[in-house]
């Protein structure tokens, strides 16, 4: 098990690496590098080399990128070009917010997909088991965006009882706040819902076809003390799925957030590209994604603790590197 | 067939099971055939390919002709079947031009992907030793972004537009194409039909393209099928976010982002094109689970 949690940690770490070394890059690939937003066209050549200088494009890559880690690996990821704030004081607060959303979207998500997914599993083949799975289609195919718009139209425009973008004053009490999150939560929850209702369907499904449940049936055990047991079987899976879709809505969130003006790393990103703020853009996505990747291992690492014999099967699909 | 079959005498249902061996991909096509769900969402996504293939032959108004009077016309109005949008053109037109973009930067993606990565993801099963490791764990690295964030942050650093978009989303696509491709090579691969051929003498590249090809090339299109969906929702945020299609283009993301300031003036008009992009995107999605279940995919 220990073992286990070291190999899993330590393969972070090329992962780590290989990230960065992506966000990196990323500021290369803008039209001009990363000195078009502080050098303008009509800069002079003195004062322009002056700036490159002073942030060290003068030296080659391979450098810059190992001066660049040096920064970050310190907390220090550079300042915004547009507010000259860092880049820290402007993704951590974003960040907070971000987490709000996708925690409640994924509380949402699980309480709906779980018991969706079990009642469409126990109803085999019958008509509540087809309609789920056409409602569970429909939440995975439903482009994010529009559906808050959709919703918006519904709760907003028509009926005047929620509101449709912002994120509440923290002054104006707690319903305020809570009633902005209402539904970009509800919004986001819908696409995780659908598929962790797939996953866990399919899942009880097979459980449910094997043999220890026919024993526990036939030695008279009561269906709900079954069930539990069926519920154990199923928890690891099902866990999977739902740290994976938490990880995905941290990073993903980015165009329900834009819909709904919801002041999250999402929304930081976006207004981050328009303004041409690469600092910020290269922050906010090595962020998003080392948290991207931490969750992932937790949620190996929370897996082999609920389901030892996660660790073999994994051995034996060779997933586990 | 088969009710011809229900009216025949019982006896001579075995002649005609040996009349007609069946192939493998007859099977599917026997079983796609029988499954209604994706016999509609084929039918629905072929009127929607062809409309927009078509789209100048079917006497449709100009996609481009504004006009101030006419802005925001509710559906239903004559002459305007789905209404007008923010500048007075008509939604019905823009909506059947603006498949064509959607439709490509949906499929284009896909496809490049799954040749990339698919071809990557092969050779990596097949080879294995250090020739995997270098593959495999570079894509562990893409892998190691939410998809939706790698495509907004690489189409937004390269400065948006349709290309860049297109590039944006073959990169999200390639690493989870290659894992798929590496793991059913893998298993192909362990397979005595696979060492019966080495055994024989047969080349790498006779045993590569004879028989793990074949066998995999399956379940590899049934993955990137249910990738379709999605890639045609990203690419259709992308132009939402204004880092896709430039106005004044047809294409569904960009008219959803130019007609949601008059949500509250005009929302049944400002609806429409979502309904376009979930109503292909579902199409998508169930036609790829028919697929799946007529080929006996597990993946």
């Amino acid at each position: 098990m220990l073992l286990f949690v070291l190999k899993r940690l330590l393969y972070v770490l090329p992962i780590a690496f290989g990230v960065s070394v992506i966000c990196f890059t990323l500021v290369y690939l803008a039209p001009g590098g990363p000195e078009s937003a502080l050098i303008p066209d009509n800069t002079p050549p003195a004062v322009a080399a002056q700036i490159r200088e002073a942030y060290g494009f003068d030296k080659p890559p391979p450098v810059q990128y190992l001066l660049w880690l040096r920064r970050v690996l310190t907390g220090d990821f550079g300042t915004s070009i547009t507010t000259r704030r860092t880049v820290i004081s402007e993704v951590m607060p974003a960040m907070l917010n971000t987490f709000k959303l996708a925690g409640g979207a994924v509380l949402l998500a699980c309480i709906a997909g779980i018991a969706l997914g079990t009642l469409g599993a126990y109803r085999n083949g019958r008509l509540s088991d087809r309609s789920i799975g056409a409602v569970a289609i429909a939440g995975i195919s439903v482009p994010q965006y529009w559906l808050g718009m959709v919703l918006v139209v519904l709760f907003s425009v028509n009926l005047g009882i929620l509101p449709a973008t912002g994120m509440g004053e923290t002054r104006s009490g707690i319903w305020d706040q809570a009633s902005h999150l209402i539904l970009p939560t509800l919004t986001l929850a819908v696409v995780p819902a659908g598929l962790i209702a797939r996953s866990v369907r399919s899942t009880v499904g097979e459980i449910l076809n094997q043999e220890f449940v026919q024993t526990l049936h036939a030695n008279g055990l009561p269906p709900l003390r079954v069930f539990h047991h069926v519920i154990k079987n199923a928890a690891p899976p099902a866990l999977a799925v739902i740290g994976l879709e938490f990880a995905r809505l941290l990073g993903g969130s980015i165009l329900v957030e834009t819909v709904f003006s919801w002041p999250g790393t999402g929304f930081l990103l976006n207004s981050a590209i328009f303004m041409r703020d690469l600092p910020v853009v290269q922050g906010t996505v090595l962020v998003l994604a080392m948290f991207f990747v931490l969750t992932n291992v937790l949620v190996d690492i929370l897996q082999m603790a609920f389901d030892p014999r996660f660790k073999r099967a994994r051995a034996a699909t060779g997933a586990a590197r | 067939m088969t009710d011809q079959a229900l009216d025949l005498p019982v006896a001579k249902t075995p002649r005609s099971w040996v009349r007609r061996p069946r192939s493998y991909w007859g099977g599917v096509a026997t079983r796609l055939s029988r499954d209604p769900v994706t016999l509609i969402c084929a039918v629905i996504l072929i009127a929607i390919v062809l409309a927009a293939i078509f789209a100048p032959f079917l006497g449709l108004e100009d996609p481009y002709k504004t006009s101030i009077v006419r802005r925001l016309k509710p559906p239903g109005t004559p002459g305007y079947p789905l209404g007008t949008d923010e500048l007075g053109r008509d939604l019905l037109t823009r909506l059947i031009y603006g498949g064509r973009l959607s439709l490509l930067m949906g499929f284009i993606p896909v496809l490049v992907a799954t040749l990339v990565g698919g071809t990557l993801g092969i050779l990596a099963g097949y080879a294995g030793g250090l020739v995997n490791t270098a593959i495999m764990r570079t894509m562990d690295v893409f892998y190691a972004f939410p998809s939706v964030l790698l495509a907004v942050a690489i189409s937004g650093v390269l400065g948006g537009g349709v290309v860049n978009g297109l590039i944006s989303l073959t990169l999200i696509f390639i690493p989870s194409i290659a894992r798929v491709s590496e793991s059913v090579t893998m298993q192909v691969g362990t397979q005595d039909f696979v060492d019966a051929a080495r055994a024989t003498g047969a080349y790498p590249h006779q045993i590569l393209l004879g028989h793990v090809l074949k066998n995999v090339i399956g379940p590899i299109l049934v993955f990137a099928s249910g990738l379709i969906s999605i890639s045609i929702v990203i690419a259709a945020g992308l132009s939402f976010l204004g880092l896709g299609v430039s106005p004044p283009q047809a294409e569904w993301g960009l008219m959803l982002s130019t007609l949601r300031p008059t949500i509250y003036v005009a929302p049944l008009n400002a609806i429409l094109p979502g309904v376009m992009i979930f109503i292909t995107s579902m199409c998508f999605n169930l036609m790829s689970d028919g697929f799946r279940n007529a080929m006996d995919v597990k993946a």
